[in-house]
């Protein structure tokens, strides 16, 4: 790429506060255009909220979340969750949310990117580059022999890919993933960070992890947030290198360990 | 090859559909007056299973206020033929309670067009606006369902203490023409049997277009996860909106119908009772299917007048043993039963099974 990357999202100044309590305090993010950005941090130290905030599912208390959108340059905190996912910003949660009683085909024909109004849904007919664009994305999640199981039906794994085709199917510019990879076996997970590779090249990924071996591999910045505030960012290198960091986690390696036990 | 087997399978739902609708049409030929006016009844009560199946079995919302719009399409059909029997004078009651004119409200319903939409149009709006404040709130589960409840003991309150007006706990009675025709007539019934079959096909061809779109395909997913729905762009306060003013409508047009073929329609019809009962038709029969729905209203009625004539002193013991043989034993109701069937034929792979498991949940 010759051009210089652009800035797609700005955090700026987010503060997220329950009754009181700050689970984030000044929390500033910006992201480029087709980034991988990992997001890590000890128990308790806002990375989900911090995707909540983006997507919309928890609303900041003060700051802002600019949008560099093909629509232009949008304040996505003022938005409804439907609306900032239909401006491009794609958020897969931690369990696997899939519909389990709809096909795996079905699943994505209704992610896809399209008219979202109920006169458009109930008028909606299923065209050929529809079908091709879906058996594609089938073929790129490693489904396509599935098509047609109810997805409750999937193993863990494979409803965490079907979750990543959903959100892509909407065609998103910004893709926020929590933790993608757990609770898969080791093999499943190698797939998911060369999935995500392929996704950054066209697109910015978030993804908040806990697996470092995962972040080791795939990484190419890493952001760590500690107590809602940003701590260090940088490359995975640098990151181990920071005595900061290495405190926080040391300080904070034997509830690390009990989470993870009972992930 | 998938194909070929779809549209097999498409001939035969095809066949079923045209021999089912041959039978429903023909029943005047092997059904007598009596009979053929208990089923009129049950069809009607069909049409609103087919409502409420599309908001609890395919969107997973548990309404328990349906008798409200079946009682208030009920009361629009009711409110004509009343004018209609007292020749477009002060109805009876109004003058036993006092009133000594025709209160504006009742004049336009002498028109059998107008008596008509009100009964469409009136549930529809009223579910539309109940529907409006609760889901865009994010009201929903069994809060959404308490509410629907109290909508049940508001409106039967109201058509009590309103005598004047609507004919309190006797409710509006004795009509003798519907369009210039004796109601009463075997002619007429007939015909009003037909109609109601007739709307009936209608209403399950709505339904079934409703389920089969891209509508329908988005309705399930909010049954699976609202939340998840909204974060890939839609919003389902607006789907949930339009299942549920649809369903309103259904149960609306049942009432109307339900009032040709009883005669009666009083604040007893619409309560709590019978709206729990409304649902239990939709659970028996089979929710997430429209066949079920219709099913299950259809045996459920069809049960309890047999039963009830057999046993007049048991059988109100037998209905609810039936009921839960049915819920314990065949969770995903009667049409379940057939699932089954067609499965253990075939050679069943895991994951039908996980299928069917999943349709039952």
């Amino acid at each position: 790429m010759s051009k210089k990357p652009s800035v797609i999202l700005q955090c700026e100044d987010i503060t997220v506060s329950f009754d009181g309590f700050k689970a984030i305090q000044g929390m500033n993010l910006t992201l480029e255009q087709g980034e991988l950005r990992f997001l890590i941090g000890p128990n308790g130290a806002g990375k989900t909220t911090m995707l909540d905030v983006i997507c919309g599912k928890t609303r900041a208390t003060s700051g802002s979340v600019i949008y560099n959108s093909s629509d232009g340059v949008i304040d996505v905190t003022k938005k409804k969750e439907h609306q900032i996912a239909g401006l491009g910003i794609g958020r897969k949660f931690q369990a696997p949310s899939i519909f389990p009683t709809l096909t795996v085909f079905e699943n994505l024909e209704i992610a896809m990117r399209q008219r979202r109004s109920v006169f458009a849904t109930l008028f909606a007919r299923l065209a050929a580059e529809d079908r091709e664009r879906i058996e594609q994305q089938l073929v790129m999640i490693g489904l396509q022999d599935k098509a047609s199981w109810r997805a409750g039906g999937l193993s863990h794994g494979e409803k965490q890919w079907l979750e990543i085709g959903i959100m892509l199917m909407q065609e998103p510019s910004v893709l926020l993933l929590d933790e993608p990879a757990a609770g898969m076996t080791d093999k499943e997970t190698d797939k998911t960070g060369e999935l995500l590779k392929e996704i950054a090249k066209q697109r910015t990924i978030v993804v908040v992890e806990h697996d470092m071996e995962f972040v080791r591999n795939f990484a190419s910045k890493v952001t760590v947030m500690h107590e809602g505030k940003l701590l260090k960012e940088g490359t995975m290198d640098e990151i181990q290198s920071d005595d900061r960091v290495a405190e926080v986690y040391l300080g904070q390696r034997r509830n690390a360990d009990a989470s993870r036990s009972t992930a | 090859m998938m194909t070929q087997t779809w549209s097999r399978a498409r001939i035969w739902a095809l066949i079923g559909y045209a021999v089912a609708a041959a039978a429903l049409f023909a029943a005047p030929l092997y059904l007598s007056d009596f009979r053929l006016n208990l089923l009129a009844k049950f069809l009607a009560f069909a049409i609103v299973a087919l409502g409420l199946d599309l908001i609890w079995g395919y969107t997973g919302i548990l309404s328990l206020g349906h008798g409200v719009f079946f009682g208030l399409g009920g009361y629009a059909m009711a409110m004509h033929l009343k004018l209609q029997a007292s020749g477009g004078r002060m109805p009876d009651f109004m003058d036993w309670s006092g009133l000594t004119a025709l209160p504006a409200f009742w004049k336009p319903f002498e028109s059998l067009g107008f008596a008509f939409l009100a009964g469409l149009l009136i549930p529809g709006v009223l579910a539309l606006i109940l529907g409006y404040v609760t889901f865009r709130n994010r009201i929903r589960g069994v809060y959404f369902t308490i509410l629907t409840q109290a909508l049940v003991i508001i409106t039967t309150t109201l058509l009590i203490g309103q005598q004047a007006y609507t004919g309190g706990t006797n409710g509006i009675t004795g009509y003798t023409k519907i369009a210039g025709q004796s109601i009463s007539s075997p002619d007429t019934k007939q015909m009003l049997y037909w109609i109601t079959a007739a709307f009936l096909i209608i209403a399950f061809v709505l339904c079934r277009f409703l389920v089969k779109s891209r509508f329908g395909k988005v309705l399930r997913a909010i049954r699976d996860g609202e939340n998840r729905v909204r974060f890939i762009g839609y919003n389902p306060a607006l789907y949930q909106m339009t299942a549920f003013a649809v369903s309103g409508v259904l149960a609306g047009l049942a009432g109307m119908l339900f009032v040709l073929h009883v005669g009666i329609i009083s604040p007893s019809m619409l309560g709590i009772v019978p709206s729990i009962e409304m649902v239990l038709w939709v659970a028996i029969g089979g929710r997430g299917t429209l066949i079920g729905a219709m099913l299950g209203a259809v045996l459920m009625n069809g049960a309890k007048s047999e039963i009830s004539a057999q046993y007049p002193d048991a059988w109100t013991f037998i209905m609810g043993a039936l009921f839960i043989v049915v819920v314990v034993f065949l969770p995903g109701g009667v049409t379940s039963l057939f699932g089954r069937l067609k499965f253990r034929k075939r050679s069943v792979s895991e994951h039908e099974q996980e299928a069917v498991r999943h349709s039952a949940v």
